[in-house]
Formats: C-alpha cells, sequence, structure tokens
C-alpha cells in the first residue's frame, strides 16, 4: 500500500507539472490533433485518478494490505489510524466531491448559457435553406451552437460578404466538424478541470490548448473539401476579425504547410495515452487482484 | 418583434396581430408569444390600460451587441489584431503566410 501511493503521489506530480508542460510545448501535435487530443484526456483523467488515488491508498493503510481489503476494514473500522491517514481520507473525499460539484455546475452553467443565447440567435437571425442561421452582423463570424439534441451554426452577413464562395465552403465545413464531432464535449470536460483548479496554470494552459487543437482536428476535416491557400485565407479573415490570439492564428495557418505525423508514431501516441491510464488503474487495484487470485 | 424594435411607443396584441394580418394569427397565439418573450426578458407589458400594452426591451441593437459580446468574448479592433499578427511571425514564416494568403 505505502509503495502504491507513493508511486502515484508521483505520478500525480508528474502529470500536474512537467508532463503537460512539455506537451504544451512539443510541435507535433499540431500535426496530429486528434491524437493529441486523446493524450490531452488521458492526462487529464489519470491525473486526477494518481491524485485521489494517492491520498486514497495512504489513508486507508492501517486498515488493509491492499484497497478491497482495506476498504472492507475500514467500514468495519478494524484498524487504528492515525490523524494523518484521517486527514488524507478526508482530503481525498473532498477533492473527489469538488471534481464533481465543479464538472456538474460547469454543465449546468454553460447549458444557461447556450440556452439565453440561442433565444438571442432565433430573435435576430433568419434560417438559411441549410438549417443553418444567418445574423444580420457586419462583423464576419462563424460559429456552432452545440446543444444536447441538435447544434445551430451561425454565419454573420459581415462573414458572407468578406469571403468567396471556396473560403464560404471551408468555414461551412470547419463547422459541421464541431458539430458531428462533438468537439464541445471534449472541451467543457476541461473547461470544467479548469474551473475546479482556477489557481492552476496548468488547467488554463490545457483548455486553451486543447481549444486550439478543436480548431485544428476542425480545419482538417475542412481541408479535404478547399485546398490549403483557401483554408488559409477563410481562416485568416474570420480569425483576425474573432478575439483569438495572434499566436493561436499563425499557428493554425503555418501547420496546413506541415506533413502529418505517421501512423506509425499515431499509433505510438495512442498507446501511450493508453498505457497512461493503465499505470494509475493497475497501481491501486493490481494488489488487490493479485491477492485475490493467489 | 422586428415590429416592437420598430415601434417607439407600446403596442397592444391586437395592434400586432392587425400588422401581420397578411400571416392570420388568431389572437390568442400572439398572446401566447407575447408572454413567452415576456418571460424570456425580451418585452416589457404594462398592466395599466386593458388590452395590456407591450413595449421591447432593448433595441435590436442592444441585443445584436449582447450576442456578438458572447461570441467574440472581448471587442477587439479588427486591425490592431491584424498587425500583431503579421508583426509576430518570423520572416520566414511571413514567407509561407504570403504565399498560402497570395
Amino acid at each position: 500500500m505505502t509503495q502504491a501511493s507513493v508511486a502515484l503521489a508521483a505520478l500525480a506530480v508528474l502529470l500536474a507539472w512537467p508532463v503537460p508542460i512539455a506537451l504544451g510545448a512539443a510541435r507535433w501535435p499540431r500535426r496530429a490533433p486528434a491524437v493529441a487530443l486523446a493524450l490531452w484526456q488521458s492526462i487529464a483523467l489519470a491525473g486526477g485518478l494518481s491524485m485521489i488515488g494517492a491520498l486514497l491508498t495512504f489513508g486507508l493503510e492501517p486498515f488493509g494490505h491492499d484497497l478491497v481489503d482495506a476498504a472492507i476494514g475500514f467500514s468495519r473500522l478494524d484498524g487504528v489510524a492515525a490523524p494523518w491517514h484521517v486527514l488524507a481520507l478526508c482530503a481525498a473525499l473532498l477533492l473527489t466531491v469538488h471534481l464533481l460539484v465543479n464538472l456538474v455546475a460547469t454543465l449546468v452553467r454553460s447549458e444557461r448559457q447556450r440556452r439565453r443565447h440561442a433565444q438571442l440567435v432565433t430573435l435576430l437571425s433568419s434560417p438559411l435553406e441549410s438549417g443553418a442561421r444567418l445574423i444580420d452582423s457586419p462583423t464576419p463570424v462563424a460559429y456552432c451552437l452545440p446543444g444536447p439534441f441538435s447544434s445551430v451554426t451561425v454565419y454573420s452577413a459581415g462573414l458572407v460578404a468578406l469571403l468567396g464562395p471556396d473560403e464560404l465552403e471551408a468555414v461551412v465545413e470547419h463547422e459541421k466538424a464541431h458539430v458531428v464531432q462533438r468537439h464541445d464535449v471534449v472541451l467543457i470536460a476541461f473547461r470544467a478541470w479548469y474551473a475546479s483548479l482556477p489557481w492552476f496554470p496548468i488547467a488554463y494552459r490545457a483548455q486553451r490548448e486543447v481549444g486550439l487543437l478543436i480548431e485544428m482536428l476542425a480545419d482538417d476535416r475542412a481541408r479535404r473539401s478547399v485546398d490549403a491557400r483557401t483554408l488559409a485565407r477563410a481562416i485568416a479573415a474570420v480569425g483576425a476579425s474573432a478575439a483569438t490570439s495572434s499566436a493561436e492564428l499563425s499557428d493554425r495557418i503555418l501547420r496546413l504547410e506541415l506533413p502529418p505525423l505517421s501512423i506509425a508514431r499515431e499509433a505510438l501516441v495512442i498507446g501511450g495515452a493508453a498505457a497512461l491510464l493503465g499505470v494509475p488503474t493497475v497501481l491501486l487495484f493490481a494488489p488487490a487482484l493479485l491477492s485475490a487470485l493467489g | 418583434m422586428d415590429l416592437l424594435w420598430a415601434t417607439e411607443g407600446t403596442l397592444s396584441a391586437y395592434d400586432i396581430q392587425d400588422a401581420l394580418a397578411d400571416r392570420k394569427l388568431a389572437a390568442t397565439t400572439v398572446l401566447t408569444v407575447l408572454s413567452r418573450l415576456e418571460k424570456k426578458g425580451f418585452v416589457a407589458r404594462s398592466r395599466d390600460a386593458r388590452p395590456h400594452r407591450y413595449a421591447a426591451q432593448g433595441s435590436r441593437e442592444d441585443h445584436m451587441a449582447d450576442l456578438m459580446h458572447d461570441v467574440l468574448g472581448t471587442v477587439s479592433d479588427r486591425t490592431a489584431v491584424l498587425e500583431r499578427f503579421v508583426g509576430q511571425v518570423t520572416p520566414e514564416e511571413a514567407d509561407i503566410l504570403r504565399r498560402l494568403l497570395g
């Protein structure tokens, strides 16, 4: 139990600090946004799991020699816990509740904002044939308003006036990718993560990085129907008017020239992401499994 | 809603029904829509007179500004963003950009 809790704590520290920093600074994710997103999600999940797991295994130490045994011992109060064990258990409980409450709060808050915004869109726009809405604003914007059951894509009159037909198609395909691939689900998980740990700079960075990767993923989808130049012009035109940072914009445009990551390397990243999730799970449950088998 | 935005004063449900006569709406339909809009805060109802009078809450421009604020996060000056955008890239990046955008 002690080794497991030390190993979990070490993993939690690694996943909270150096690993996300390295991934944030790496250049390859822009060549493979989909697998990079999978890796980010696995880092966040494994990080949370090992953080809570470290506290839990440490707190339950006096009650048994593996997690299941200790949980049974704890329910019978079969053991003598020192104050620091109690403290660790309370911390594990608080952290779990805190994360869950923030996830629910973020979901409720964003759903409320979404509904309010959808009402504004309904009042201020006219429907297009495709089911999208056209708002009468000179600012060139295109965005999608994802909902639990249906999503609305909104284009502004300024956008239609600014872009040529090819560029417009690029924008439409980009927004379609957001809707079809349910990017909102990924984004909201990281938003909740950031809402839970607002004082933690890495959580903010992860959320921003994930947002950018999602845009790149949608760009890749748009690229199937239009060429890189057209897409680049569309990104520049739409992005320049929105409050996107200039560094993110040039990242998105410059990466269009880069070759995608090889299949072998993508597989390597996916394997790494799966292993990352596996390590804390094994550390938590393997001792109990082994003793049950042996 | 556009009708209320275009009117400076207040309208009753019957005024609206008359103005939209070509759509052949029932008075109850108009009232239902109005009470829904009231619940969402887009329309204010004054109960002093009968029939009740309705007025738009905030102009169309106000709501559009609200909407764009949601979308853009912060208001930004387009040219300022563009300048920063061009200013931050290295010469070779600028070359690729020019080739892509040209």
